[in-house]
């Protein structure tokens, strides 16, 4: 299983288990900057660590502070090793836009098709500079 | 289409400067959200200024370094500070003195002190039509809705990027096409009574929000113009519960005179015919403590009081003294008439905690009690304080919100929709 995606922020390749998301999240309110866990009690996957993984998200909702909660887990070391999305999202990705203007090493964010995500649930995954998603191996 | 850029906009993007840092930003989003060009904006309001951690003041701070500053008129959303001194908040050193540097950080960059997210109601009101980049849910869906200026819903340090170079993406609710209404939500079924009363419109908002999500949507039903504060609350409630950024109501919002003038087709795509049962249900759906017997607090002014909005509390009250505290969160711009003939004193000595320049949901004010109680006649805290205080929430009117003060335990008024 591998595939190239397209990508939407430049960042750092990155490696990682992947965190397939089943519903959208608003990171302010929704994810602990200080700790990248899924802190939103009524999301899915409350509890989990979004800190170096390769996270899969069906799409985020909610507060226009989404761009700082990722800046603030970027600054903290405590971002996701890479992002998949199947849209842009501009609200969430300035985080990174901005993280890299001010010199931070940031993860890349990527685009994959929806309907692919499935396949990589629990797998662990390099994603690389040119936005190719392999297997690790 | 790829974006493109004028050459002057691509002589400040090479810059080393503050600005140069600003407009690759600016770019760079305009480029994800697939805009052509970029368009001169009036004004901003700016949500970025909020304390949500260090790195959002070391990014301020680097943009003050560089010698920006903003090119048009920017207000500033509520920081984590009540700088007025009348509240006590419970924000620890060092993130207190972070909190700080970051409100005095944007002060540099020449935005204005109001520290409010009604804007719109301290001053700061863009023109029919023109394109402005303002920040904070409530202040955007009001802005376009209500004032009919032009704005998407514009994301920390976006806003102050736009501020900085006046310009902003030329994509989403800055093109007329994108304004116009598909869905149609008929309130004509409800009560006159009811949609006279007070909690009519945040309990419309909630619902309205809840089943257009992003679309956009008309009102129609409504016989008469429930005023500036009643559209401020279904704003907030609707921006809360969906994505709202602009909603119509026919004969009472500026670019839906009526309904066929706002309409993208000749029919819309679909009508949502509200019933009383629905109301109810999203009335009852903004609480969370349905069977408290007792209340520990009352918070309102989210989005922040009016003066209007203070004399209804104050005749309220009427004199008494309050059993457990109410929290009016305001801005300084109402602030300063409060002070003038005495309120705020009078207000104080019956138990009111006026809360300036912040808000109770977005930074530590109320005691930490683990399984409190709030009431709150504001569907936006309803919607947040659980998530963000701990406290559990029971929605009512502003006057079962004062009965209730008086007596520390909660009393409804049932209101037929």
């Amino acid at each position: 299983m591998s595939a190239t995606a397209e990508i939407l922020v430049p960042g750092k390749a990155g490696e990682g288990e992947a965190l397939v998301l089943t519903a959208p999240i608003s990171f302010w309110g929704g994810v602990d900057p200080r700790t990248g866990r899924i802190a939103d009690v009524r999301h899915p996957q409350h509890g989990e660590v979004i800190s170096g993984r390769v996270l899969f998200l069906p799409g985020t909702i909610g507060s226009s502070s989404a761009s700082a909660v990722l800046m603030e887990l970027v600054h903290n070391g405590r971002a996701p090793a890479a992002l998949v999305l199947h849209e842009p999202d501009a609200i969430l990705l300035l985080g990174l836009i901005v993280a890299r203007e001010m010199g931070w090493e940031t993860p890349m964010a990527v685009r994959v098709d929806r309907g692919a995500f499935d396949a990589y649930r629990g797998e662990a995954l390099t994603v690389a500079a040119d936005g190719a998603i392999t297997l690790a191996v | 289409m790829s974006l493109a850029l004028s050459p002057q906009e691509q002589s400040i993007a090479e810059g080393q400067d503050g600005a140069g840092m600003a407009m690759r930003i600016v770019a760079e989003s305009a480029r994800l959200l697939g805009a052509p060009r970029l368009i001169p904006i009036a004004s901003t309001h700016i949500d970025g200024a909020l304390y949500h951690g260090d790195s959002g003041t070391l990014f301020a701070e680097r943009l003050v370094e560089g010698g920006a500053k903003v090119a048009v008129r920017s207000t500033l959303n509520v920081g984590a500070l009540d700088l007025m001194g009348c509240s006590r908040i419970r924000l620890e050193e060092p993130r207190r003195g972070m909190a700080r540097r970051m409100m005095e950080a944007y002060r540099k960059l020449g935005c204005e002190q109001s520290w409010t997210c009604a804007p719109y109601q301290a001053g700061h009101r863009p023109a029919l039509g023109s394109d402005v980049a303002w920040g904070e849910s409530n202040a955007v869906v009001f802005c376009n809705s209500v004032l009919g200026a032009r704005t998407n819903r514009y994301g920390d340090f976006l806003d102050i990027a736009c501020a900085i170079v006046g310009r902003a993406p030329d994509y989403g609710l800055h093109r007329p096409e994108n304004r116009l209404a598909r869905l149609v939500f008929d309130v004509s079924d409800l009560s006159p009574s009811f949609l006279a009363s007070e909690i009519a419109w945040p309990v419309l908002g909630s619902l309205y929000g809840r089943e257009v999500g992003n679309a956009i949507g008309i009102v129609t039903g409504v016989t008469f113009h429930p005023g500036e504060d009643a559209l401020k609350a279904f704003g907030a409630a609707a921006a809360s519960s969906g994505a709202v950024g602009l909603f119509h109501i026919a004969g009472v919002t500026p670019e839906a005179p009526d309904v066929e003038t706002i309409l993208a087709g000749p029919e819309p795509e679909a009508v949502i015919r509200v019933a009383p049962d629905m109301v109810a249900k999203a009335r009852a759906g903004l609480s969370t403590a349905a069977a408290a017997k007792t209340i520990d607090a009352v918070a309102i002014g989210s989005p922040h009081l009016s003066n209007a909005e203070f004399d209804s509390l104050e005749r309220l009250i009427a004199g008494r003294r309050l059993a457990v505290p109410i929290y009016a969160c305001t801005g300084r711009h109402a602030l300063a008439l409060l002070e003038l003939d005495g309120r705020r004193k009078r207000l104080e000595a019956s138990g009111v905690v006026i809360v300036a320049d912040t808000c109770v949901v977005v930074t530590p004010i109320m005691p930490d009690l683990g399984n409190g109680v709030l009431m709150t006649n504001s569907g936006k805290f309803a919607h947040y304080a659980p998530g963000n205080t701990g406290y559990a929430v029971l929605y009512a009117s502003l006057a079962d919100c004062v009965e209730s003060a008086v007596l520390g335990k909660p009393v409804f008024t049932e209101i037929a929709a």
